[in-house]
């Protein structure tokens, strides 16, 4: 009997705002520790926090972005608990009143188009970090001999904390909503994404049972700060928990860390270890107020999201989902897409070219769209090139690797290298002719309906003009002589 | 200067005695003196240019020792100044020293400062009150023309009724909390004691206003206080909660609370008994609510970045322990203790949430009073000043003795208590005046035309004169 994995993931954000959620001190990542905390992130006597309205803000977007309900009002709470990165003792969150309640997320799974239900996204703020080893005596392999040190630069970054429901059934499709979660953030500017720097992390809430059945004891792992971290760990753990029960056991309730050196999870605390928080209303913070204007004004600066635009793409431009799901991987990518549009091109060419050359040429050299070499102005030139005839698809491959190269515009590379394709009609019938002279056989053949020697006649016409003809004007004239 | 250093020479003359000041720097406070003087000679003076002002020493002060009157920051020097500390320093005040108090706040006799009891100047025998002893004690004795306070649960106003002083606690959100460190955020509020309502108008005047920096603070406009108290008590209905003298009320105490009610009475204000029927919830419900809030508030006091650490420890959960145990006082450990287990998974519903319900219906209690009358009088303690340790192993009965005062600091609204007579012992006896919310100036009113009519905040301790 098969057994289904059951997944729900807890993201943190890091909003890219300038300053802290609660002081104004910089939010600037690696920076010389403790030189980006201020009175109110150190945890001073007598400090008290102040709300950053950006945050808010991004929250706002946020909730607008999936489709969430958005509080007029909500309420910060203290989550008491001692630890040395936390200064204050507490961590200021929000509990029973977050600032978004529901909302959902589209992911594309395969071919298939799946709706992840959010919980809830609130805001909060981060932690310092616990050093223990010295980053300023890393080279010289110096520690701070069995001290720990204490970075508080992170404390007080704002997050936002997205919670989703136990909607996924695989690691895949875990994945998936992660990569879309991930692409969002991004799209709506509130998160930089970037990961490695902690930017954007998740917890997976992994459990496992016989199909139909209620939901098993889930395990939550902590802190998986990359999408193949996040596959392996599920992967492990769903596997660890099947095994687990086959063998006659039972999933213990825990939190687990994730150790991507063995690939295996490993116990972190048990829920009897687990803290009593003690969450109260923080009265530090008067309840956050969202008016239905502040909404409304933020809703209207929101750029046009990748679901509508899916749609857009799909329905004006006859584009299949899959491409569409390619195009709105990101906001940069899509813009590429619509200026070139904008620029004439044909939607079905700028959408293989976004998705194929383009972005295999910016993978190759580690770009994102954003810092594309090539604008989409110039590749909509180029691509003119195609439309009209001038080049043929290798040639303008070869137009694309040269621009990128800063060989300059379309046009001259074309003259440059002699590229332009032979459209000329005299020229190519000349051509033409001789082909048929000469391949008296094939002609014959193809005559008798053997179609396979049209195609061998095309490829002599080619290689009698050097790859320059352009290969459909080809075919209309052997068509033609030969009808 | 002079005033500086006159002040200074009655502070080393009587401080040690009374034990009213935790630090006293008379360099760094000459220093300021100096720089007032010039600014009197600029021509740039301003009402308290050159009045020294003591601080009660949770006011981070840059520079100076900010103690809580705790072992944990025994030896922390603020790196930043309050906004209290600032509003001063821009009109030109002195700070002259750093007023005792019971540790974190925490008290009502002052006997729980580690840097030891406060002596009260009217009897070396009775407790200053507290938690603003020290500043209370101070402006007795004259060492300090004035002085600041906070109040949570009385701590301005008791100790200004145990020694004689006019003090007052402003409405929640008059004046910023940032730098004052905080005991319970929801009912701090610092505030000023000082030798007449005159002189509290005028420092309320220089400590009001929107401060952006503490997100309770209330951006609304701060009423000219002196000249409001041009308008005297005459047509001024006050409200006699039919709570208040009870049998808990000492005798020698209602006498002289009545007596000055005639006296207001006297000049041309009317009486109407009011009801506040949830009155007798205030206590329970405050040491609730306030050891909550204190036991997250303290939190950061962990030894890890600033302030006492152990000596010794194994690991950190050792570390955290000894540095605890070892910085903080008995009574602060037994808030911190309630606080933690009212907040606790199971408990939090039947206390803490029950407590912010209570505390609703006791806001709402002082609404429907103010609709018949324009403030409420009564005393602020329900006795004079105790016997330094009679009740100093009776927690309760001393938590008890806020019964008048705490029931104000749960709906925020602000109160004073000014000198109106002498109880047993000679000891003083204050009368509480509330106002509604931001009717700092109608109090003030009240109390001045009562002071002007009366002596009773002329008067000195013996040997103090």
């Amino acid at each position: 009997m098969s057994w289904e994995i059951v997944i729900g993931l807890e993201t943190h954000a890091q909003l890219a705002t300038r300053s802290k959620i609660f002081s104004s001190a910089p939010t600037r990542f690696g920076a010389e520790p403790n030189t980006q905390a201020s009175a109110v992130d150190l945890a001073l006597p007598g400090t008290l926090p102040v709300l950053n309205r950006t945050a808010v803000e991004f929250a706002i977007r946020f909730g607008l972005a999936v489709g969430g309900e958005i509080a007029e009002r909500s309420v910060f709470a203290r989550k008491n608990y001692f630890y040395p990165d936390l200064p204050k003792g507490y961590q200021i969150s929000q509990y029973e009143r977050p600032v978004v309640a529901g909302g959902s997320l589209a992911i594309l799974v395969g071919d298939e188009e799946k709706v992840v239900r959010l919980t809830r996204a609130h805001l909060e703020e981060d932690a310092g970090k616990s050093l223990h080893e010295d980053p300023r005596l890393r080279h010289s392999g110096a520690g701070f001999q069995g001290m720990t040190g204490i970075d508080l630069n992170r404390a007080g970054t704002p997050l936002l904390e997205i919670v989703s429901e136990p909607d996924m059934r695989s690691s895949a499709e875990a994945v998936a909503y992660a990569k879309a979660l991930h692409a969002l953030v991004r799209w709506i500017g509130i998160c930089d994404g970037n990961m490695q720097e902690g930017s954007f992390r998740c917890d997976a809430n992994v459990s496992v049972r016989r199909p139909g059945d209620a939901l098993g004891t889930r395990c939550e792992i902590k802190n998986l700060n990359s999408f193949r971290f996040l596959q392996q760990a599920i992967d492990y753990e769903a596997r660890r928990q099947v095994e687990l029960i086959e063998d006659g056991g039972k999933v213990v309730q825990e939190t687990r860390l994730f150790d991507p050196d063995r690939g295996e999870t490993r116990p972190m605390r048990s829920k009897e270890d687990a803290h009593d928080y003690r969450y109260f209303p923080d009265p530090d913070l008067l309840p956050l107020e969202i008016s239905p204007a502040w909404k409304e004004g933020v809703g209207a600066a929101m750029p046009r999201l990748p679901q509508a635009l899916r749609s857009e793409y799909r329905e004006a431009h006859g584009l299949s989902g899959y491409t569409s799901a390619l195009l709105t991987e990101s906001r940069e990518k899509s813009e590429f897409f619509s200026a070139l549009l904008a620029q004439g091109v044909p939607p079905t060419l700028a959408a293989n070219w976004t998705t194929g050359e383009m972005s295999a040429l910016l993978n190759d050299r580690g770009l994102d769209f954003a810092a594309s070499p090539v604008a989409a102005t110039q590749l909509a030139r180029l691509l003119a090139r195609i439309h009209d005839g001038t080049l043929s698809a290798k040639g303008a491959k070869e137009v694309l690797q040269a621009m990128a190269a800063g060989e300059g515009d379309a046009d001259a590379i074309i003259e440059r290298r002699g590229l332009r394709q032979i459209s000329d009609a005299g020229a190519l019938e000349g051509a033409v002719d001789s082909v048929l002279a000469a391949n008296a056989r094939q002609v014959e053949d193809y005559r008798a309906g053997k179609a396979k020697a049209f195609n061998s006649l095309v490829g002599q016409v080619m290689k009698a003009t050097g790859g320059k003809a352009n290969p459909g004007q080809v075919a209309e004239i052997l068509k033609r002589k030969l009808g | 200067m002079e005033l500086a250093r006159a002040y200074l020479d009655r502070i080393a003359r009587h401080g040690a005695a009374l034990n009213a000041f935790i630090t006293v720097d008379p360099e760094k406070t000459l220093e300021q003196a100096r720089r007032a003087d010039e600014r009197i000679a600029r021509g740039e003076a301003q009402p308290l240019t050159g009045i020294p002002i003591a601080h009660k020493d949770l006011f981070c002060a840059r520079g100076w020792k900010t103690t809580c009157g705790s072992r944990m920051l025994a030896d922390w020097i603020a790196p930043y100044d309050a906004h209290v500390i600032e509003s001063f320093d821009r009109a030109g005040a002195v700070l002259l020293g750093k007023a005792n108090m019971d540790e974190f706040a925490m008290g009502s006799s002052n006997e729980n400062s580690f840097f030891g009891p406060v002596k009260n100047p009217w009897d070396a025998a009775a407790v200053p009150g507290g938690s603003s002893g020290g500043s209370a004690a101070a402006v007795a004795a004259r060492l300090a023309p004035a002085a600041t306070g906070t109040d949570t649960g009385g701590s301005i106003r008791q100790p200004a009724s145990f020694t004689g002083v006019t003090g007052l606690r402003p409405t929640y959100g008059r004046v910023s909390r940032y730098g004052m460190v905080a005991f319970a955020s929801s009912l701090d509020q610092g505030g000023v004691l000082a030798a007449s309502a005159h002189d509290c108008a005028m420092l309320l005047s220089v400590m009001a206003g929107f401060d952006a920096r503490d997100s309770t603070c209330v951006d609304r406009p701060v009423d000219d206080y002196e000249r409001g108290m041009r308008d005297g008590v005459r047509g001024m209905r006050l409200g006699i909660p039919k709570q208040y003298f009870t049998a808990d009320l000492a005798a020698d105490v209602a006498q002289p609370i009545l007596g000055a009610i005639e006296q207001l009475k006297a000049l041309g204000a009317t009486v109407v008994e009011v009801d506040l029927p949830n009155q007798h919830l205030s206590v329970p419900v405050y040491y609730v609510i306030a050891p909550a809030e204190a036991s997250s508030n303290l939190s950061r006091f962990d030894g890890v970045r600033y302030g006492h650490r152990a000596a010794d420890y194994a690991d950190l959960n050792e570390m955290y322990a000894r540095t605890r145990a070892e910085g903080f006082g008995a009574e602060v450990k037994r808030r911190i203790l309630i606080g933690t287990y009212v907040l606790s998974h199971g408990y939090y519903d039947a206390y803490y949430l029950q407590a912010q319900r209570l505390r609703r219906l006791i806001a709402r209690d002082f609404s429907e009073a103010f609709k018949a009358c324009d403030l409420i009088v009564g005393p602020a303690a329900p006795s004079v000043a105790y016997d330094l340790g009679s009740k100093a192993t009776d927690p309760v009965q001393m938590y008890l003795d806020d019964l008048y005062t705490i029931p104000i600091n749960l709906a925020g609204l602000p109160g004073m208590s000014i000198p109106c007579g002498f109880g047993a012992k000679g000891r003083p006896v204050g009368l509480q005046m509330v106002g509604n919310y931001w009717d700092e100036a109608r109090m003030l009113a009240a109390a001045h035309a009562f002071q002007q009519a009366t002596d009773w905040h002329t008067h000195t301790p013996p040997g103090f004169g």
